[in-house]
């Protein structure tokens, strides 16, 4: 029974930092139609230049809450950056295309970014700094809760909560809902559609960029190659949720974090990668459009 | 009537020619450029047999390597563990373990065309790319084929003559489908499903029919790619593969066979030219630029290299222009 609360505890941990990832999936989806492939090299981004700027910051073996709030802005300043630079140049271009180019262009943007990360970062797995130190800061029998479980909880919790304020009321919120109802309509409103569209890359890459740190906190190996499971596995969070949809992506990711802890808790941990997609499959075929995805019949 | 020379002297002929060039090559070129060949038939039937379920029924399926795998596996185990089908010969063996290759694969594309009747778009693609990880993370905890460890020792029994042979079949197998009664109803899928439903095409059938077709030939590639490597692992078959196939069939233009056989040899073949280049930064700048070009061509152009268009197309057009000049 210990051990059965020990893989909720770890299964959410792991499912909040795929919701940070998943949300940016989700949000970019909703606006384009677009699945952003390049979204899980923003995150592998994120987390080097966590690496980097603990270094440059001097933080890298001081653990405190100081170094890690720092370095996480940094990073997710860092990658929303990124993130308007991608838009901008790369898919700003294919607005009007057929939809299939914009995810090729995708694809090609991940591989750039895998690729040139090999070169640049060098492609051994580095550690990463230890800019928070851990300790068990709750404990009840044999269940124990890390200070790193902990962080990463209150860490996205709070990132969502800030991204839900954002989104339901905010101007700019609002806006990007009418952009992701329609984005045609909403021009003719008078909103700046290409500003807000923008405006979600910014936003969704922050959160992958703490996703990346989180998951460098808990995980500290990073390598240029790290985001491609676990974006995959955060897309499918996204999927599974309802694609388009932000609370889905939430609930989708824990579903997939939890899930995935009791597989590998109960034995089965080489199967842990094929799991996600089961699950997905399963429930696709009994709900289309995901969990709280609206399934809607095409017209004529 | 049949055609006699059509059907029958045409493959035939093309039998020996294949025949002929099995002999000849292997003194022609060293092993290097023999191995990008045989990888450019391989990747020539993974993106002419995508094509037909991305390109012609208008679906998007981005799992291909999963049934290469299975394709791959499944013969090699065969050739390695099972009897010989009654007294046939190395090669023949081959065939008929590449055919069991490919059935099983189709049998997968048969599991992943039923989910397909429900879902559309994005949802099907991440679905197929779901099954083909799972099938690769299967195949990595199946001990009997060497699990995560690979499988070593396959007879290297594929050679340039099965290789053009397969490449043969399967594009003559789609281009034939293609200028059908069902091809047409393949494409009316693509261009517009609820009037292909309303003009009674029952479109489920045909979609998962283009599913069962296209990983047939995806096994067949995987069969003629394990014997001719002698090696095999899971990692091989990754959601990467799966992309390198989808750009090709982009690349060279949604439904254009003769597009996707192009981009197919583009695509095996740039990485190698770029290795030069490697020799003299002594920085692996090759799958960087590969990438680039990738970006760059979508952006300038959008409609693949040939479009909708076939080679024959693009013959009649340019000669039709350079007639058009010279009569006035």
């Amino acid at each position: 029974m210990e051990a059965f609360f020990q893989h909720i505890i770890n299964g959410v941990s792991l499912g909040s930092i795929y919701a940070l990832i998943a949300l940016g999936y989700t949000m970019v989806y909703g606006i384009l139609q677009l699945i952003n492939f390049a979204h899980s090299d923003v995150y592998m981004i994120g987390a080097f230049i966590g690496f980097y700027s603990a270094k440059l910051l001097g933080v890298s073996d001081s653990p405190s809450y100081g170094s890690f709030f720092s370095v996480l802005l940094i990073a997710m300043i860092g990658c929303g950056i990124l993130g308007f630079t991608i838009e901008r140049l790369a898919y700003r271009p294919l607005r009007n295309a057929p939809k299939l180019n914009a995810l090729i262009t995708a694809i090609g943007l991940s591989l750039l970014f895998e690729y040139s990360g090999q070169i640049v970062f060098g492609a051994t797995p580095q550690l990463f700094p230890n800019i928070l130190a851990d300790s068990i800061i709750f404990s009840f029998g044999e269940v124990r809760i890390t200070r790193f479980d902990a962080t990463i909880l209150l860490t996205s919790l709070c990132l969502m909560v800030i991204l839900r304020y954002i989104i339901q009321s905010t101007k700019l919120g609002k806006a990007m809902r009418a952009t992701s109802f329609n984005g045609q309509w909403a021009s003719l409103m008078g909103i700046p559609v290409d500003r807000i569209i923008s405006m979600t890359f910014v936003i969704g890459s922050s959160l992958a960029a703490a996703g990346g740190i989180l998951v460098g906190i808990k995980y500290p190996k990073i390598e240029p190659l790290m985001g491609v499971m676990i974006g995959l596995k955060a897309f499918v969070a996204a999927v599974l949720g309802g694609i388009g949809n932000i609370a889905g992506a939430v609930l989708g990711a824990l579903i997939m974090g939890i899930a995935e802890e009791f597989v590998v808790g109960y034995g089965a941990s080489t199967y842990r990668d094929a799991l996600a997609f089961g699950i997905l499959i399963v429930i696709l075929l009994f709900r289309p459009a995901g969990i709280l995805g609206k399934f809607s019949v095409e017209k004529v | 009537m049949v055609d006699l020379k059509r059907s029958v002297l045409f493959p035939v002929m093309m039998l020996f020619v294949f025949a002929g060039l099995n002999y000849i090559l292997p003194h022609t070129f060293n092993a290097y450029i023999q191995t990008l060949i045989v990888y450019s038939c391989i990747n020539i039937i993974l993106a002419v047999s995508l094509n037909l379920v991305n390109g012609f029924t208008g679906q998007f399926s981005i799992g291909h390597a999963g049934f290469m795998a299975a394709g791959a596996y499944l013969s090699a185990y065969l050739t390695m563990n099972h009897a010989h089908w009654a007294g046939s010969s190395d090669g023949l063996n081959f065939f008929f373990n590449t055919i069991a290759g490919g059935v099983i694969a189709g049998l997968a594309g048969y599991a992943v065309g039923l989910p397909s009747l429900r879902l559309k778009g994005d949802y099907l693609a991440i679905v197929t790319l779901g099954f083909g990880e799972i099938i690769r993370v299967v195949l990595l905890n199946i001990d009997a084929v060497g699990g995560a460890r690979g499988m070593y020792g396959i007879p290297k029994t594929a050679n340039f003559f099965w290789a053009f042979t397969w490449v043969f079949i399967c594009i003559i197998t789609i281009k034939r489908l293609i200028y059908s009664t069902h091809g047409r109803a393949f494409l009316s899928v693509r261009e517009d499903e609820i009037a292909a439903e309303s003009v009674g095409i029952n479109t489920t059938r045909y979609k998962v029919q283009a599913f069962v077709i296209s990983s047939f030939f995806a096994g067949v590639a995987g069969s003629i790619f394990a014997h001719y490597l002698s090696y095999l692992n899971p990692s091989t078959f990754s959601f990467m593969k799966s992309i390198d196939v989808v750009v090709m069939v982009v690349l060279g233009g949604m439904g254009s066979i003769s597009g996707s056989i192009l981009a197919a040899i583009i695509i095996t073949i740039l990485p190698e030219a770029l290795r030069p280049l490697q020799e003299i930064t002594k920085i692996d700048f090759r799958m960087v630029i590969y990438s680039l070009t990738l970006i760059v061509l979508m952006l300038a152009k959008p409609q693949g290299l040939f479009g909708k268009l076939e080679l024959s197309d693009v013959w009649k057009r340019l000669s039709e222009k350079s007639l058009g000049k010279k009569n006035g």
